[in-house]
């Protein structure tokens, strides 16, 4: 059974100029041990489908679908049973390291409350423990650290302190979104090994957004490609990078420099993604495609499986054949 | 530059400060209209009684030497005699000052401890009908004159109710926060409703933060999220506010003070006006100038100790 189960995750804005559908019938599952990468172009609901996760949206947004955690509805569970899941078991890293820490309280602070909340340890023991957090994510002088407020730390510093407080009561499953954005090569290698470490070590699962497609190929298990709110392909990062069975995941992994794999970033493909207002009655990729028949612009495709846990949701599925000869 | 570096040198500003202050009030009483002494004197104002008073006063001196005088005056604390009172100023202010401290203490007192707690609720049900009842109550508060307000709240609790006395002063402190209960009501009011508005809108700002949806992701309780996260940088940008309104609470309390017949200095201040008591007048506006900038002190330090970003 997976640790965390998305069925037709639906999101829908409503903003003054109307709604606008951000996410639109995402579905997947993350087992424990797992690494899933979640990629898409800027705007393709990456972000807005892992908040939906833990409840996070405000009151803006219209959220349906079912999300289970260990089999138990997410969304329908009470306050304290939500709270003790939030930071405790499902932890999530923001996109923003720089406005996801809260200005005028100290670093060691924002650590300890996630271990006073999900923890039995007393304060000794909690700073011992936020010391060899912020060890781990590779920021010398802890404890010094500790006493610091975010002001005084540089962004990569920041995103690496924000990951720390996710990690912070050991959670089961990671939300992180775009973790390793700020930092440089060398760091971001190095927070990529732990998080994998975790994984491997503790069978924490992984949910890994990002734009970049090297990430993905060197620390997936499986991979989800978003566009315009919609799944389009699900897979094994094997399958749906060396067979993609969509057409946009292949027009995606085209536009990459080179020879595919080794940290490549995304290129977009030409023309503009969707406006999202409006939903769209076929396959919203249809316009930018140049595989596009007929029903592609009337008749949504489904999501369907195209071999073992590979599904797609693409009329050309079959058609786009081997042409990654990567 | 330190935090310690950055409170001394804000502690030093006061001096220069200060300075201006005393250099304003001088500068002011000479550039009123017409001549002092004739104004003080009235219809006693004979050549010869003028000349004895310039010189009694100084004015025959000049300016420089003035404003040393002055200057030295203001320092040792002799600011003169009151004409009207024919008592040492600073006996006067001395007796009067502490009703007005109390007073827009007692306000600034009811007026947090409305508009902070109502900020909350208004924010938190953000257009929905407690909202909308908070703030159509406080604008009704924030377009009322005080004088009228003071007149309604007499009116009703003191002259039909008779809850509270109509005017005055007390000899004891229960006597005298009896006393200033509805004064301070009436002066608070205004103020609990800019407080209440700037707070409301400073929450919003800050619940929708990134580092609160954070905190909420953290699995926090509610009031852990609301007291740490939200109404301590909510906070920050009110507490400017606090202290700048210090100065309108003095000039509503002269408002206040003339409505309740509250022997404050206020009072003092529009008495001695009508007087043309000169140095009552200039003393006032001296304390009343080094008090507010004081005020602004207290406010810098205490959004120094909110926000660690300050004088870093
Ligand atoms: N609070 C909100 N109100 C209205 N629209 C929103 C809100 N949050 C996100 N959106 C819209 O939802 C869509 C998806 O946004 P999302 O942040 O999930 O994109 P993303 O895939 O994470 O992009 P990026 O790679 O740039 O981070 C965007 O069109 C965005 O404008
Ligand atoms: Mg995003």
């Amino acid at each position: 059974m997976s640790l965390l189960s998305v069925e037709n995750l639906h999101v829908t804005f409503s903003t003054p100029r109307g709604p606008v559908h951000a996410v639109d019938g995402v579905s997947f599952g993350v087992g424990a041990g797992e690494v899933l990468g979640i990629v898409g172009e800027s705007g393709s609901g990456k972000s807005v489908t892992l908040r939906a996760i833990p409840k996070l949206l405000h009151a803006n947004a219209t959220v349906s679908g079912t999300v289970r955690w260990r089999g138990e509805d997410l969304h329908a569970m009470d306050d304290a049973r939500l709270r003790a899941v939030r930071g405790g078991q499902v932890a999530v890293v923001f996109q923003e390291p720089m406005s996801a820490l809260n200005p005028v309280l100290p670093i060691g602070v924002q650590i300890d409350e996630v271990l006073t909340a999900h923890t039995q340890f007393d304060a000794a023991a909690r700073r011992k423990r936020g010391i060899e957090l912020l060890g781990l994510v590779g920021i010398a002088s802890a404890a010094t650290r500790l006493g610091q407020f975010p002001h005084e730390f540089s962004g990569g510093m920041r995103q690496r302190a924000m990951i720390a407080i996710a990690l912070a009561a050991a959670p089961a499953l990671l939300l992180a979104d775009e973790p390793t954005t700020a930092l440089d090569v060398t760091i971001q290698d190095q927070i990529l090994k732990l998080l994998l470490r975790l994984v491997g070590e503790l069978g924490m699962a992984l949910v890994l957004v990002t734009h970049d497609l090297g990430v993905v190929a060197e620390t997936c298990d499986r991979v989800a490609v978003m566009y315009a709110g919609r799944l389009c392909e699900t897979g094994t990062v094997h399958d749906v990078f060396l067979r993609p069975h969509h057409a946009y995941t292949h027009a995606l992994l085209r536009s990459m420099p080179g020879e595919g794999a080794a940290r490549s970033m995304l290129v977009p493909i030409p023309g503009q993604p969707p406006r999202i207002d409006a939903p769209v009655p076929g396959c919203a990729f249809a316009p930018r495609c140049t595989f596009t028949e007929a029903r592609c612009a009337t008749t949504r495709p489904a999501l369907v499986a195209m071999a073992d846990g590979h599904e797609s949701a693409c009329y050309a599925a079959a058609r786009l054949g081997s042409e990654i000869a990567a | 530059m330190s935090r310690g570096a950055w409170l001394i040198s804000r502690l030093l500003q006061i001096v220069p400060t200060f300075l201006l202050i005393g250099l304003a009030v001088f500068v002011l009483a000479r550039l009123l209209p017409g001549n002092a002494v004739m104004a003080m004197l009235g219809d006693r104002g004979t050549d010869e009684a003028v000349e004895r008073m310039s010189h009694a006063l100084g004015l025959d001196q000049s300016i420089f030497v003035q404003l040393v005088g002055f200057l030295e005056g203001v320092m040792s604390g002799r600011l003169g005699d009151s004409l009207a009172f024919r008592i040492p100023v600073t006996r006067l202010i001395g007796e009067r000052l502490p009703v007005t401290m109390m007073l827009t203490g007692m306000a600034t007192l009811f007026a947090l401890l409305a508009a902070v707690p109502l900020a909350f609720v208004a924010a938190l049900n953000a257009n929905r009908w407690p909202d909308l009842v908070i703030r159509g109550i406080f604008q009704v508060g924030l377009s009322s004159p005080i004088f009228y307000v003071g007149l309604v709240l007499l009116t009703v609790f003191a002259a039909w109710l008779r809850w509270f006395p109509v005017g005055g002063y007390g000899d004891t402190l229960w006597e005298r926060v009896y006393h200033l209960f509805l004064p301070a009501m009436t002066l608070g009011l205004s103020f609990a409703a800019i407080v209440m508005r700037n707070l409301r809108a400073s929450i919003l700002g800050v619940i929708h933060a990134e580092y609160v949806d954070f905190a909420r992701a953290k699995g926090l309780r509610a009031r852990v999220i609301l007291t740490r996260h939200v109404m301590r940088n909510a906070l920050i940008a009110t507490v400017t506010l606090v202290g700048l309104q210090i100065g309108s609470l003095l000039g509503g309390a002269v408002i206040t003070e003339t409505v309740f017949a509250v022997p404050g200095v206020g009072r003092l201040m529009v008495d001695s006006i009508f007087a043309r008591d000169y140095p009552v007048i200039q003393a006032l506006t001296l304390v009343l100038a080094v008090f507010v900038s004081l005020a602004f002190l207290v406010t810098d330090i205490v959004q120094m100790w909110l926000d660690p970003r300050v004088g870093r």
